[in-house]
């Protein structure tokens, strides 16, 4: 499966990844169903490359952020980090691995502990992987907070003290303390206000090039993804639909879904909103305990036949570099 | 100057808090003209939804206080009336939609007897009339099986369908004004793009005049015709939305909108970025409440807060600095 130039200097490779979540009824608890909330999925990150996961809430791309760091065991498939396989990774491997990979939440104010000072919060997982002592973790402390642009004497302040954009940039500072090469950034900015969301993703892309790190950056804002993004995935309900280049999709969007997804975003210009096509799709997203059969996405699409509801369209490479998972993706081309 | 339907004239509202007192609303003037859909645009905390919600009588006293200001809606002033008397402008003449449709619903109650209560209340409907139009109005809104639905508790609805309830619920006694609240920021694109849809559709037939309140500049240019940018309490720009995302005149308008990325952009730059963040306001400021944050900031800026002034055609910016040559107007 996927593999996109083998030759690329690959960080992490996901193969066919399935998280299921049990569902449990009844008095004695027996397992009654699963959501499936990640259902085979796979693709490739290089190092220092941006890959942008998009997609509407409960399409599982959270859920897959977590699955990679092993925050959840994933039900099957496999996760390589730098060669190193971290599906069957435990206790002290494990955690020796989490070093180089670490994650920035969407929530600033539900992700930083309100009875920690900033000095803890950032200095926690230096200490908990005791890769320094007390003089030094207070030094890099200072030095981390510098680097994120908040004033290192902050650093005995407690999270109240801040704003919603300062707050990030502390779980930013936290993300870098072990000097990860792999960040995964779970929605960052779509808590905050649209003036302070350009701060943010300014950082971001600056600590990125400072220190050559590798993002996967979930998020439902199409176009801020477009913006911080060097490939673009696209998921709907548990499953990748499209990936490709940011440039080629959106320029040239295969997948239905992609092309209605795209052609819903609100465009800040009046005279552009208004020459556009709009694409509106019918109906919810459906349930993941209970997916449709074949193509996830027939239910709503608008160019679905019989045979979409009989088998699952293969995620294909459809041209260099660009994947789809559609019978009828060729009508785009 | 047009007929307005709805006439704000120097609106102030303050909030008491243990800190102090907030002035979240500073003197906002500003019209609402029949069947217009006007977009006000802020972040949170600019004072956008307070200013609704004060002409509505919906501000929570205390803390909250309407100090001064008048709200001229059909030769009445709203915020002189009685609970009594605006309980029946609110809902029957000017009705709002919220933000959150998942917590704008009473849970114990289903959809038809929700919406049935405003037809009963306000239209003097019997119980079986409002049971039809109830019916009738889900149909409207494109929930299907309007009929078995009303049977429905709000949680048996997806975010999108519950959105679409409280615009029914809106639009039942057929209302002059609709005010909405960030109606489509709880919800997914895919979604959004159905209910702005919705409401463009409705507003063409049924004619009613639209406030749409949203952080999102995206969403205002495809649906607003005039727009109010508000910054600290104050309206900072104002102008009709083509005039207003081509010229846009104020610093903290150019900043909003630099540092949006788009999906319809070519080459990747920078995003602008306004350093600093907005500012509550304890005291009503002496100087232009965004001379912190802005980078054309002159002398004048810091000692007195600019009125909106005249600055194109039908187009008007609370800024002294003349942002194309960086000297004062």
């Amino acid at each position: 499966m996927s593999t996109q130039d083998p030759n690329d200097n690959i960080l992490l490779r996901v193969d066919d990844l399935k998280m299921h979540f049990p569902i449990y009824r009844g008095v004695i608890q027996r397992q009654v169903g699963a959501v499936h909330a990640v259902d085979g999925i796979s693709f490739n990150i290089r190092r220092g490359e941006t890959l942008g996961l998009v997609g509407e809430s409960g399409c599982g791309k959270s859920t897959t952020g977590r699955t990679i760091l092993q925050l959840y065991r994933p039900t099957s498939g496999s996760v390589q980090f730098d060669d190193v396989d971290l599906v069957h990774l435990k206790g002290e491997d494990l955690r020796h691995m989490r070093r180089k990979m670490q994650m920035i939440f969407q929530d600033p104010y539900a992700s930083l502990n309100p009875r920690m000072t900033v000095a803890d919060i950032v200095g926690e997982p230096l200490m908990v992987h005791s890769v320094a002592t007390a003089k030094e973790i207070q030094d890099r402390v200072q030095h981390l907070l510098a680097l994120v642009g908040l004033n290192p004497s902050f650093a005995s302040r407690y999270p109240h003290e801040f704003s919603g954009g300062q707050r990030q940039r502390i779980g930013v500072a936290r993300a870098l303390a072990l000097q990860p090469s792999f960040i995964v950034c779970d929605e960052p900015i779509s808590a905050l206000d649209v003036s302070i969301q350009a701060q943010v993703v300014n950082l971001l892309e600056e600590l990125q090039s400072q220190f050559n790190l590798t993002y996967l950056f979930i998020a439902h804002d199409l176009s801020m993804v477009k913006h911080i993004s060097d490939r673009v995935a696209v998921m709907y309900l548990g499953v990748i639909v499209e990936l490709a280049t940011r440039d080629e999709l959106y320029a040239k969007p295969l997948h239905p879904y992609t092309r209605a997804l795209l052609s819903a975003v609100p465009i800040p210009d009046p005279v552009a909103d208004s020459k556009r096509e709009r694409m509106i799709l019918k109906g919810d997203v459906p349930s993941p305990v209970n997916p449709p059969s074949g193509c996830r996405f027939r239910t709503r699409c608008p160019i679905a036949e019989a045979v979409c509801a009989e088998s699952r369209p293969e995620f294909r490479e459809i041209r260099p570099g660009h994947f789809v998972a559609c019978f009828f993706a060729e009508r785009f081309l | 100057m047009p007929d307005f339907i709805l006439d704000v004239q120097g609106l102030e509202t303050t909030f008491r808090t243990p800190d102090g007192v907030v002035h979240a609303v500073n003197g906002v003037s500003f019209g609402l003209a029949e069947g217009e859909t006007l977009g006000v645009v802020g972040e949170s905390g600019c004072g956008k939804s307070v200013t609704m919600l004060s002409v509505l009588g919906l501000i929570p006293s205390p803390p909250g206080k309407v100090e001064a200001g008048k709200a001229i809606f059909g030769g009445q002033d709203l915020l002189k009336m009685s609970n009594e008397e605006i309980r029946h402008v609110r809902g029957a003449q000017i009705a709002m939609i919220f933000q959150d449709p998942m917590t704008s619903l009473n849970p114990v109650l289903t959809i038809g007897r929700q919406l049935e209560e405003p037809l009963m209340l306000h239209i003097g409907m019997s119980k079986n009339q409002a049971r039809e139009r109830a019916a009738e109005l889900l149909t409207m809104v494109g929930i299907p099986n309007a009929k078995e639905r009303l049977n429905d508790y709000p949680h048996q609805y997806s975010g999108g369908m519950r959105q679409r309830v409280m615009i029914a619920m809106a639009l039942s006694c057929s209302p002059q004004i609709l005010i909405a609240d960030e109606p489509t920021t709880a919800l997914d694109v895919t979604i959004q793009a159905q209910i702005t849809d919705l409401v463009k559709r409705l507003r063409d037939e049924l004619g009613m005049a639209i406030i749409w309140i949203t952080h999102d500049l995206g969403v205002v240019a495809g649906l607003a015709q005039r727009v109010l940018v508000m910054y600290g309490g104050y309206i900072i720009e104002q102008a009709q939305v083509k005039e207003l995302y081509a010229n846009p005149e104020h610093p903290y308008t150019i900043g909003l909108l630099g540092s949006l990325p788009r999906v319809d952009e070519t080459v990747r730059t920078k995003l602008y970025s306004i350093e600093g963040q907005p500012p509550v306001l304890y005291q009503k400021p002496n100087a232009c409440p965004f001379a912190p944050r802005c980078k054309w900031a002159l002398e004048h800026c810091w000692n007195e807060n600019p009125p909106l002034l005249e600055v194109g055609p039908d187009h008007r910016a609370a800024c002294w600095v003349d942002t194309k040559t960086g000297r004062h107007r």
